[in-house]
């Protein structure tokens, strides 16, 4: 550890009060549903196609009982239903429901109504549980082939072509990548439904579909077996399909997911409610599947300058973490972000880095973090920005980072040439391999730069997180708090999909995912 | 210079020695033929004494190559034909000063990512206050007043905000490339400009690691910038520009630092 830096009672003061800050958060999470939430359900039920014209089954299931107005006592209520009418595929279920005048299905007497929701509750319980075999498998091949030690480097492949993404990510793989990320296409988070099938067209990366999902876990589990290293596979659970993003991601066994709190609210306009609201059942099912979360704290430094809003970062780790608890999400699962991205021109730029990343892996010292490679000040000058690279891989393994995304060398031109992401491997693996283990041979002095700038920072995350609590956390955000991004809690895409919850709210996924 | 020949070639370490180094990758596994096809590759680009100095198994099925050679090309400097620069770069300060003595108000400039597109790093290195590689944004000079409206803007959108602030100059900037999405959304931009009658009037920039100057030019942009592209350079644009819509410069005034 290269520091307390702080007290301990400083840091789990810190803590306590990002507990207090979110409180007020899950009193609207606990009352609230939101369309993706339902369709999330019917997902676990099984229900995975798409219908005429490419529209997911649960999209036209859940815009049905939307328009309706019934959405509100439950997805899975309504699917007990068509079963009981006799559905025998999702699709029948789907036609039924739909075939049903608005509001003229006869209520059940109280005790056909019980044993609907015993029977429906016993389903999803053997659904979790073929989910849970299918994690174990994936479990099983982690333990038959270790990884490599950490930091885990992490590269990112987007042709938009899931055929072509899977060439890249084995020739990465063989490259020494550890992680393989497919990111998605451009504005994919805008889109409130998950598209359906294998994909061959995207803009700026691939659509995360569940079937893309199975056609990359596959490619990596085959080359995870020939390299004797099992090798991570990564997506996006953010936008307007963060739960069902998790469930197709957890089924496919996929090891980690961006998910974010408060990501969605700041970089994609996305409602604070529907977010919130969310991100918890996300949260839920990946806590279930045993999928690492990667936060996305740094996103605010490339819009806010990197050196001033360096304490946004930490506020927003210590919420991002509380989130994460009250979703059962544990240590070992919270990948907070953070990068290397203080413009280069500043002098000490080493020295504030570590500083940065000393502070973070001494406030989270179990979470893996995730760290992130300069962006924002890339130069064309190709030669200069691997050296820049280079210092990041330092600090990475100085601080001990359990992921690491590689930074390239032409960041700052196009998507990575196959050859660029050969480069930025082989450079991380020299510079972990030649200081691990430095940060137990150096001991940083608490009376020098690097200490007094972790403590000023500190401070300062200090102050934020106070001001969440006394204004609430919406008030900050709407000040621009974080990442210097404004947003309201009515504003932004996706608030018609939240719900009040109906008093006879069924959802036993729910339930099994909190433990009732 | 004019009228003397002036003989260029590559400089390694000695004039005249046409030294060059390249990257590249081959996707065959890495052997001896691999290599004898890297310098084949090369010689067939016309390179001399081609040395593979590295050839590394980028993946079982793909051979990074590290290769230098001669080039035997020469340039006759002195016909290199780029127009004159007239006026050196202004700095942030005498650029200000410029504006307050010539235009004598705020140049106003709009800019966003327009499209599907959700990468803000063009435009936020263009205009936020912080600016890029040490060269402050438009937004901290006194003189320009600059909105940026961040990413994923529909054109139409855009357009009605810059009529809406009389803006000067108008900044579209397309990080995403795929399948050409940022040709046509540009296109799609000058479509819309022209239908609300701002073309020709207002200056339309278009930016973005694949645009250069020509490209944005056939689009119908008024000039493009590209990779490495700074602040200062668009703000300098921005401001002879104005300056030659108002009659205050010549139209073929040159300048440092233009998109060409």
């Amino acid at each position: 550890m290269p520091g307390p830096f702080v007290d301990d009672a400083r840091v789990a003061q810190a803590r306590g009060i990002a507990s207090q800050v979110i409180e007020p958060v899950f009193d609207l999470i606990r009352r609230h549903t939101t369309i993706s939430v339902e369709r999330t359900v019917l997902r676990l039920f099984g229900m995975s196609d798409a219908g005429p014209g490419g529209i997911p089954l649960t999209n036209l299931m859940t815009d049905r009982l939307k328009a309706a107005g019934v959405l509100n006592r439950g997805a899975a209520y309504w699917y007990a239903r068509a079963l009981q009418l006799g559905a025998a595929s999702p699709l029948d279920a789907v036609e039924r429901i739909a075939a049903l005048p608005a509001g003229k299905l006869a209520p059940l007497s109280a005790e056909m109504e019980g044993n609907l929701r015993a029977e429906v509750r016993r389903e999803a319980e053997a659904a979790v549980d073929e989910l849970r075999r299918r994690i174990d498998e994936r479990d099983a091949l982690r333990r038959e082939y270790p990884m490599s030690p950490a930091p885990h480097r992490y590269v990112i492949v987007a042709t938009g072509n899931i055929y072509d993404d899977v060439d890249q990510a084995r020739a990465a793989a063989q490259a020494g990548a550890d992680i393989i990320a497919v990111i998605r296409s451009t504005a994919q988070s805008l889109l409130d439904y998950v598209p359906h099938g294998a994909t061959s067209e995207g803009y700026g990366g691939t659509y995360a579909t569940q079937e893309n999902f199975r056609i990359m876990r596959e490619a990596l589990d085959a080359e995870s077996r020939r390299l004797k290293r099992y090798i991570q596979l990564t997506n996006y659970s953010s936008g307007l399909c963060m739960a069902e993003i998790a469930f197709a991601a957890a089924w496919e066994k996929l090891d980690m997911l961006l998910n974010d709190a408060m990501y969605g609210i700041l970089f994609r306009d996305i409602n604070m409610r529907r977010t919130f609201i969310d991100q918890y059942f996300s949260r839920r099912i990946c806590a279930l599947a045993g999928i690492i979360i990667n936060t996305g704290e740094d996103n605010y430094i490339t819009t806010a300058d990197a050196y001033d809003a360096a304490h946004t970062v930490i506020a927003s780790q210590f919420i991002n973490e509380a989130f994460a608890k009250r979703a059962g999400l544990q240590d070992w699962q919270l990948g907070l972000g953070h990068s290397y991205e203080i413009d280069p021109h500043r002098p000490e730029t080493l020295l504030l880095e570590l500083s940065q990343a000393m502070l973070i892996r001494r406030c989270f010292p179990d979470a893996p973090l995730k760290y992130m490679p300069p962006t924002k000040h890339k130069e064309t000058d190709i030669f200069f920005s691997h050296a820049y690279d280079v210092m990041a891989d330092l600090v990475a393994i100085w601080t001990r980072q359990g992921i690491q995304l590689l930074g390239m060398m032409t960041e700052a031109m196009h998507t990575p040439l196959l050859g660029d992401r050969y480069v930025a491997l082989k450079s991380a693996g020299y510079i972990h391999r030649a200081a691990r283990g430095i940060d137990e041979e150096f001991v940083v002095r608490e009376d020098g730069k690097i200490a007094n700038r972790a403590r000023f920072v500190f401070g300062k995350a200090m102050e934020l997180l106070e001001e969440c609590r006394q204004d609430g956390l919406v008030a900050a955000i709407g000040q621009g708090r974080f990442g210097d991004v404004k947003r309201s809690e009515t504003g932004g895409k996706g608030l018609e999909g939240v719900m009040e919850k109906s008093p006879d709210y069924f959802n036993p996924f729910l339930d099994i995912l909190e433990g009732r | 210079m004019a009228g003397e020949s002036h003989p260029i070639r590559a400089y390694g370490d000695r004039r005249d020695d046409g030294v060059i180094q390249l990257s590249f990758t081959l996707p065959v596994p890495l052997s001896d033929k691999a290599k004898e096809a890297a310098r084949q590759f090369c010689t067939r680009l016309g390179l001399l004494d081609v040395k593979v100095a590295a050839a590394e198994p980028a993946a079982d099925n793909y051979t990074f190559f590290v290769v230098y050679g001669r080039a035997d090309v020469s340039l006759d400097y002195s016909s290199i034909d780029v127009p004159e620069i007239v006026f050196r770069k202004l700095g942030f300060d005498e650029l200000n000063k410029l504006i307050e003595d010539r235009v004598a108000r705020r140049v106003v400039v709009l800019g966003a990512c327009t499209g599907t597109d959700t990468h803000t790093v063009g435009i936020d290195a263009i205009l936020n206050m912080k600016g890029y590689a040490g060269d402050y944004g438009l937004e901290r000079y006194p003189w320009f007043e600059a909105y940026n409206l961040g990413s994923q803007v529909p054109n139409e959108e855009l357009i009605r905000k810059a009529e809406e602030q009389k803006a000067d100059a108008i900044l579209v900037s397309q990080v995403v490339t795929q399948r050409d999405v940022h040709k046509d959304n540009g296109r799609q931009f000058i479509d819309v400009a022209k239908a609300h009658g701002l073309k020709g009037k207002t200056i339309l920039l278009l930016g973005g690691p694949r645009v250069d100057h020509k490209l944005a030019m056939e689009l119908g942009f008024d000039a493009g910038f590209g990779p490495g592209t700074k602040p200062s350079d668009v703000a300098n644009y921005i401001v002879h520009a104005l300056l030659k819509k108002m009659g205050k410069e010549p139209e073929d005034l040159h300048f440092e630092g233009e998109p060409a």
